[in-house]
């Protein structure tokens, strides 16, 4: 009996299938045309057709984001790999295992300048984590086997997989490897046992401890473990904007987000404690302002990180634990039963008092109108009428942050947006591909009507699918955070930050197939709301855009280029 | 200050240019980077030579290791090691100068390994300031052309990067 030989293409979709693929988001052409009949014949998971690749990448990012799985995308050589790259740089700057496999134009066309040609590897070789041209059809189950275990294991991020044309035509037996070994690729899982003593015994002895938590608590499935034991610590803990959800906002212990735009107690916290735990965080720019600001106060820094690169990239680390942020805190969990009765919490009592004296300015407030609405106002509605348990997409601008801010979260993977690369654009395919992942969860997409534009098309998407996001457009006619900047930093010189020529979203969104409402008036922001939650709207997209109030700013504010402490307040305060 | 990194990676198409693009990507220097695989035919081993402050160093070597490609790093200037560079020189070596360019190749045991009517090639090798060295001894004017592979090290005695 002779073994049964599979095509190239065949191949692709076997092992895609063999890593549980559930969803290829993906745009057919040329280079993958093998590919796309192997997906018709075979249907071994559903294609959700984008309306453009970029669109592809980022749904796929966002069924990672929501799920915690591999999202996978699949585009065609040239322009289809070109424009797969934002996504694949938002997926990267954020650490989101993904694997996004490309067509190539034919191996003996490869450098010719063939149509629809471009260096894919090359290109994306920055912005992956790693990547692949597949040389021979034997190549092809190995490669896409490694490119999974790359994709999710250690700090995940994206990997590419570039595939030529004539290999997905060729035949040869398929065998999925069960197992792979890179021999150049270790990533550390456990934490050194002596550093989490350490550094447990460091955080009891402090009189102003202070804990600050990024994504890879959430990316690393650690929120049971942090809450856990930041409970019994009774410390207080903030998230940067990439780790919201990651511990319960409503704890009284959270700070809420800290950084450019975050609260007063959550930054001053941070600057003048004297234990700082950092765990799964980067001490990006936007989140400690100016470096050597923050390092002018003494306070010793213990960092937990998967990735050793990570540990004093920007801030020297005196106790660095490398390892799984889960497995690191379930050891902090066990070793911190041992020490319990050493942790005298009353030392801590006069800096828990100073941090309710910081709370008690209420940094977020702000000033709420009958005339016109505030963007602050809709977040916090939307939170009410979603009783705080929807997926929320964001853009990239002021709606982000007042997001963030103002939609608590207590839930982990319920926030997703484009926190490193800062994507505009992301908002519309981060829902799509989070309501595919979850049928039946309510998804918004907290937008402005500068961002919604950039990935506008993919509403045709959301109708071939059926996919009930409702879409928050916080429509203030101008690029609102570049108005503010230019407003705070640049004489009130609005240079290109007016949305003149906008469409009209209502019929817009009717023209797509979906339902569209405006809404002006303050009075009328919950019940539009309500209405596009309803029961009658559980199967359509609804499109709300508000006009919201054209000055608002984000605050409070710490000026690129200043520390944390040297935050600007709203004037309502 | 100046580092000697060695390190270990899979021989593949692309490998090379992972690291140097880390390098400018990150806005590291290099001095020079030397490529050749080993007797091991799957692995290439390369030599670079950077400056920077500790941290910066500290950054590369673990900016490095996270390359998949990358099996092993090693900073040569943690310990006792050895580097050697070779060079290639074309020197004006006309009747009046010959003796002379013999001399000064010989101080610096070099070898004259090609003659014509106006000039010699010598091929010279050792430490990257042993090099500069000579090229400092020689009249500016004498010098016709070079060519440096760059630095190869290794570690003194017992310490060995292999995997």
């Amino acid at each position: 009996m002779s073994i049964k030989k599979f095509t190239g293409a065949e191949i692709v979709i076997h092992s895609l299938h063999k890593e549980n693929t559930e969803f290829v988001f993906g745009y057919p052409g040329g280079a993958v045309l093998n590919i796309y009949d192997a997906i018709f014949q075979l249907k071994k998971f559903k294609h959700v057709l984008v309306r453009h690749e970029q669109a592809a990448v980022h749904a796929a990012d966002a069924y990672s984001r929501s799920t915690g799985k591999v999202g996978v995308a699949l585009v065609t050589s040239g322009p289809g790999a070109t424009n797969a790259v934002t996504g694949i740089a938002t997926a990267h700057m954020d650490s989101i295992p993904m694997v996004i496999i490309s067509g190539q134009v034919p191996t003996h066309a490869i450098g010719q300048d063939a149509f629809q040609e471009c260096d894919t590897v090359g290109i994306t070789r920055p912005c992956v984590k790693h990547n692949f041209l597949i040389k021979k059809i034997e190549d092809i189950a190995p490669t896409i086997k490694k490119a999974f275990h790359i994709a999710r294991s250690g700090r995940p991020g994206p990997v590419v997989v570039d595939i030529p044309k004539d290999i997905t035509a060729e035949e040869a037996v398929f065998e999925y490897p069960s197992e792979i070994e890179l021999r150049s690729y270790h990533p550390v899982e456990k934490g050194h046992q002596g550093q989490i003593t350490k550094a447990l015994e460091l955080l009891i002895s402090s009189k102003k401890p202070m804990v600050y938590t990024g994504g890879g608590v959430v990316l690393g499935d650690a929120s049971e473990q942090l809450t856990k034991l930041i409970k019994k610590l009774e410390f207080p803990i903030t998230s940067t904007l990439m780790g919201l959800g990651g511990f319960p906002a409503d704890e009284n212990q959270f700070l809420g987000m800290l950084g450019m735009h975050g609260t007063y107690e959550a930054n001053m916290a941070m600057q003048e404690c004297d234990v700082l735990i950092a765990i799964g965080s980067r001490f990006d720019d936007r989140v400690i302002g100016n470096p050597d600001h923050f390092l002018s106060k003494p306070r010793k820094i213990i960092h937990i990180d998967i990735d050793p690169a990570s540990i004093s990239k920007r801030v020297k680390i005196d106790i660095p634990i490398v390892g799984n942020v889960k497995s690191v805190l379930e050891d902090m969990n066990e070793i911190y039963s041992t020490l319990e009765k050493n942790h005298d919490k009353k030392i801590q009592s006069d800096w828990m008092a100073t941090i309710e004296e910081w709370k008690s300015k209420k940094s977020l407030s702000y000033k709420n109108s009958d005339k016109v609405i505030k963007p602050q106002y809709v977040v916090e509605e939307l939170h009410k009428v979603t009783n705080g348990d929807a997926f929320i997409t964001s853009d990239v601008g002021q709606h982000q942050m007042w997001a963030a801010q103002y939609y608590p979260f207590n839930k982990p993977r319920r926030w997703l947006n484009s926190g490193g690369l800062g994507t505009m654009g992301v908002g519309l395919p981060y829902a799509m591909g989070a309501q595919l992942a979850h049928p039946e969860a309510q998804v918004a997409c907290i937008t402005g009507e500068a961002s919604i534009q950039m990935c506008i098309q993919e509403l045709s998407t959301c109708k071939q699918f059926h996919l009930p996001v409702k879409i928050i457009n916080l429509n203030n006619r101008y690029m609102g955070m570049v108005r503010q900047w230019q407003e705070f930093f640049y004489g009130n010189r609005y240079a290109e930050s007016y949305m003149d020529a906008l469409p009209d979203f209502v019929k817009l969104a009717e023209s797509y197939g979906h339902v569209g409402l405006q809404i002006e008036k303050p009075s009328e922001v919950t019940d539009a709301l309500k209405e596009a939650f309803s029961e009658k709207n559980k199967e359509r997209l609804v499109f709300l855009d508000f006009l919201t109030d054209q000055t608002e700013n984000v605050y409070p504010m710490v000026p690129n280029g200043k520390g944390l402490s040297q935050m600007i307040l709203s004037e309502d305060l | 200050m100046r580092h000697i990194i060695s390190l270990l990676m899979e021989n593949e198409a692309g490998a090379l240019s992972r690291v140097a693009g880390l390098f400018s990507a990150r806005g590291y220097n290099i001095e020079s980077l030397t490529v050749a695989p080993t007797e091991d035919p799957s692995l290439s081993r390369m030599t670079i030579v950077t400056s920077g402050s500790d941290d910066v160093i500290e950054q590369i070597i673990k900016q490095l290791n996270k390359l998949i490609d990358v099996v092993k790093v090693l900073d040569l200037n943690d310990g006792k090691h050895i580097e050697r560079e070779l060079m290639l020189v074309k020197v004006k070596a006309s009747h009046q100068y010959r003796e002379e360019m013999k001399r000064i190749s010989d101080i610096f045991r070099g070898r004259i390994i090609d003659v014509s009517d106006n000039t010699f090639t010598i091929e010279i090798t050792g430490s990257s300031t042993k090099l500069d060295a000579y090229l400092d001894s020689l009249d500016k004017s004498a010098i016709v052309e070079t060519v440096r592979t760059g630095a190869s090290g290794i570690g003194r005695g017992d310490r060995i990067l292999k995997i």
